[in-house]
């Protein structure tokens, strides 16, 4: 085990575990991108360069900010800090997860003959695009469809109601339109 | 480089801190952020499971996290969305103390 891989290891689990036990939610997501970046430098280190670059961009760059932007429209909500931010099934929980995480290593210790890393395959740009645009073209298009779709979902999902449509809830909308 | 183990290893204790996160955190957006850890270390298995695999030369596996990304992004960006207008009824992003469906 290099010790690049260590040192990789650490900085991704240290971030993935202050983005569950922090007791800040701004704190939880600004750890969540330090694991995403751990993520996509054991990327460059498997030579999935374009992944580690793509993982960069998409989760650092739109996928935290996005949950950022989510919080600041839902602040002064939830658990106060006078509350608790975990739930009170705490402890089952942690216990779940430490099981399943027991499970896994058993299930990794027990298989035999895992294989050696043969050598360095040619991944360039060019390649991957060649792979997309031909035998892989039909997903990519199915893809292009579902973000196209995701967008305008999300769109619409969050876009406040207009007032006319649904006066009951008028009173409870005033407070999000000055946020 | 070091072992499949050891990623395989890594990626378990990623997706456990995810669960963990699923599990215990009372703000539906870390429940999200949650998720979205337990993707990650799906991804990583990919990866890893592709570059120590017969032929990594034929790139699906890096292929198949490509796509897995894109639709990782879709749902983080509708879950956000659902957490936003369910927070606009409710005030709250507390999934414990929403009982109700209807708004």
């Amino acid at each position: 085990m290099s010790a690049a891989f260590v040192f990789i290891a650490l900085i991704t689990l240290a971030g993935a575990g202050g983005a569950v036990f922090f007791r800040q939610i701004v704190h939880c997501v600004l750890c969540l991108a330090v694991a995403f970046v751990g993520v996509s430098m054991l990327y460059l280190q498997l030579d999935a360069q374009f992944l580690g670059f793509a993982q960069i961009l998409i989760y650092v760059g739109a996928v935290t900010i996005l949950i950022l932007f989510a919080i600041l429209l839902t602040r002064n909500s939830g658990p106060n800090l006078s509350e608790s931010p975990f739930s009170t099934g705490r402890g089952i929980g942690l216990l779940i997860s430490g099981a399943v995480f027991a499970c896994f290593v058993w299930a990794v210790r027990q298989s035999s003959m895992l294989p050696q890393a043969a050598a360095e395959p040619d991944v360039s740009v060019q390649k991957i695009g060649e792979r997309l645009m031909t035998e892989y073209v039909l997903p990519l298009e199915v893809i292009a469809l579902l973000l196209t779709v995701a967008m305008i979902g999300a769109v619409t999902i969050a876009m406040k109601e207009a007032p006319e449509a649904n006066p009951a809830n008028k009173s409870t909308d005033k407070p999000s339109s000055s946020s | 480089m070091a072992s499949l183990s050891g990623y395989l290893i890594l990626s378990a204790f990623l997706f456990c801190l995810g669960l963990a996160a699923v599990l215990i955190r009372r703000n539906a957006i870390l429940i999200l952020a949650g998720i979205e850890l337990m993707l990650n270390a799906a991804n990583l298995n990919f990866i890893a499971f592709w570059r120590f695999g017969p032929r990594p030369e034929s790139l699906d596996g890096l292929l198949f996290v490509l796509f897995s990304i894109a639709i990782a992004a879709a749902e983080a960006a509708v879950g956000l969305a659902l957490v936003i207008a369910v927070y606009r009824h409710h005030r709250t992003v507390d999934p414990g103390k929403i009982h109700e469906l209807k708004g």
